[in-house]
């Protein structure tokens, strides 16, 4: 059974029909790169996957439970899921371990000691055991973005979604944040990333999809997609993407 | 400013002004202010010592009184403190219900607010002092039309829970702070509504997103961070409930802090310096809330750093 699996998605806003059909599976380890143009429905789609955006139409299934399902219990299916937004979304009156531990607390009922013990573990693995007593404002856009995957990861998620996480970073951060998520994927991560870093994607990705105007256009692994496209508009966009005139932060 | 002529390149030298005559600046004016106030000061000075209609030792002597140091304690801080809890906690409520997607409890919500902010807070008092009417066999909790149900199912007996008498709840304190706690509750729940709209939305989507159920994300999320934008104008309407306080006769609360110190004041004929115990008294008070309100405002700036507010910060500045 698919860890994730999208039906017939569709979702509008207004007016304007953002996603026109999406089908769509994440196996379980598996890391999905999602690229296309601004504006085509990615992060909508990203979005859909744990209900922050209600699709109008088709159903999300994590792990066999439609959680589209007006039955199910949504916050339970979240738990699962971990998600980390281009603009980090710390809690900026929590403390660095405090972020980490809350939803830990609150939600899963850890002890204090334990969430703390998890919490630490985790920041340790993005580099940050030293900064637990820091305020997210106290920190660079790199260790945000870090200390926002510490706090996904510490809900033992089964999948983590990313919502172009290093876009609102200066270059030199990047790699920081590149380098923590490629470290994930190795550890056996389940992963679906929006990004622009096309490098990334052809290096770690199992699986490249690349959206146009609310549908997936093509499909397949990073050397076909990003190596060989097939199909008209995804060289279009690639050619507009790594064309060397066009400065692309390298990782 | 100079700045203009500064930056314009290569001007010749005759074009430049001549170097600059420094001249300390003086003040004149100031100096004339600082005079002027320094004789009005001495003037109040002198009026307040030398005035025998201030009678000093009639305003200690009054202010020493039991049933006026009671009145400042139960009438005054005591009715503060329990109007403001009931008026936060019904504004944040009622904010809360504002902004759910569900109809009623915004339509109810709106309607509390529309009652309490039409009516003008002594009539307000005035009325709950007389409710008592409404209510002449008690205020029972229980099934609505339970003698009807009861009628028809063939029982005998009520399913009422319990019974409070209602001359007891609607007279005195109890009806002041009932009242000045619902007509807060009207306010705040403005400023509530203000203080969790000032929080970004990714806030709330991030905490849903860690699975935290909706009344979770309000109070370990949200709150918190829209205490900073609600706590500044709540300590303004906690100072103005101290003063409103004095609206209590309304209901009536004999025991409120200037109908003590005005029963003194007619006994032995001395009204000023019965308004001088008074505003003392209101002095006092509301400076030690504004001190209380300074360690409120630091405890909830925490993580906000001191001036810059959080989105006019770009991403990735500063920082190790
Ligand atoms: N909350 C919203 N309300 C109205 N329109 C929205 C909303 N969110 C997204 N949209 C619209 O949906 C379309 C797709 O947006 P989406 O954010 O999914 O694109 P994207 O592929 O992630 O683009 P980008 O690469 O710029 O992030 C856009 O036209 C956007 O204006
Ligand atoms: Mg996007």
């Amino acid at each position: 059974m698919a860890l994730v699996e999208i039906k017939n998605l569709h979702k509008s806003f207004g007016s304007n029909h953002v996603l026109r059909g999406i089908d769509f599976t994440v196996e379980q380890g598996e890391v999905v790169c999602v690229i296309g143009p601004s504006g085509s429905g990615k992060s909508t789609l990203l979005r859909c996957v744990n209900l922050l955006e209600v699709p109008e139409v088709g159903e999300v299934f994590v792990r066999g439970e439609d959680i589209t399902d007006r039955d199910c219990h949504l916050d339970a299916a979240r738990q699962q899921i971990g998600m980390v937004f281009q603009q980090f979304n710390l809690f900026p009156h929590l403390s660095v371990l405090a972020n980490c531990t809350v939803a830990q607390t609150s939600v899963l009922k850890r002890g204090k000691a334990e969430a703390e013990q998890i919490a630490r573990a985790n920041l340790d693995r993005v580099g940050l055991n030293e900064k637990v007593t820091a305020y997210p404002m106290q920190l660079s856009g790199g260790q945000q973005q870090r200390v926002a995957i510490a706090r996904a990861l510490s809900m033992d998620p089964a999948l983590m979604l990313f919502d172009e996480p290093t876009s609102a970073l200066d270059p030199e951060l990047v790699g920081d944040v590149l380098t923590v998520m490629r470290k994930l994927a190795l550890d056996g991560m389940t992963m679906l990333v929006v990004t622009h870093e096309m490098a990334f994607a052809r290096e770690v990705a199992d699986r490249v999809v690349f959206m146009d105007a609310g549908v997936i256009v093509e499909q397949g692994p990073p050397a076909e997609v990003i190596g060989n496209p097939k199909e008209e508009r995804t060289r279009t966009f690639l050619r507009r993407v790594l064309d060397p005139t066009h400065v692309e932060p390298t990782p | 400013m100079t700045t203009d002529t500064a930056t314009r390149p290569a001007a010749s030298d005759a074009d430049r002004p001549g170097p600059i005559k420094a001249v300390p600046v003086r003040h004149p004016g100031r100096w004339v202010a600082i005079a002027i106030i320094a004789v009005l000061a001495a003037m109040l000075v002198h009026l307040l010592v030398t005035n025998k209609a201030f009678d000093w030792d009639f305003v200690f002597q009054a202010m020493n009184q039991k049933p006026v140091i009671n009145g400042f304690l139960k009438g005054t801080l005591l009715v503060t403190v329990l109007s403001m809890v009931v008026g936060v906690a019904g504004g944040v409520i009622l904010a809360v219900m504002r902004l759910s997607d569900n109809p009623i409890l915004s339509g109810v919500a709106w309607l509390f607010t529309w009652f309490f902010r039409s009516i003008p807070r002594y009539i307000l008092l005035f009325t709950m002092g007389t409710l008592g009417i409404l209510f002449q066999q008690g205020i029972s909790f229980g099934v609505p039309f339970d003698w009807k149900i009861i009628d028809w199912l063939g029982l005998s007996g009520d399913w009422r829970f319990f019974t409070l008498d209602a001359n007891q709840i609607f007279t005195g304190l109890v009806a002041g702070v009932i009242g000045l706690g619902l007509s807060e509750a009207a306010y705040m729940a403005e400023i509530a509504r203000a203080g969790i709209l000032s929080v970004d939305k990714g806030q709330a989507e991030a905490a849903q997103a860690l699975g935290m159920s909706s009344g979770k994300v309000m109070r370990r999320v949200v709150l918190p961070q829209a205490m900073r934008v609600i706590v500044p104008p709540t300590g303004n309407e906690t100072i103005a409930m101290l003063k409103d306080t004095s609206l209590l006769l309304a209901v009536p609360v004999l025991g409120e802090l200037f109908y003590q110190l005005q029963s003194i004041g007619s006994t032995y004929y001395k009204t000023f310096p019965i308004a001088v115990a008074a505003t003392l008294y209101y002095l006092a008070a509301t400076s030690v809330l504004m001190v209380g309100q300074y360690f409120l405002e630091r405890h909830f700036g925490r993580g906000f750093g001191t001036q810059a507010p959080r989105a006019a910060r770009p991403a990735g500045a500063g920082g190790a």
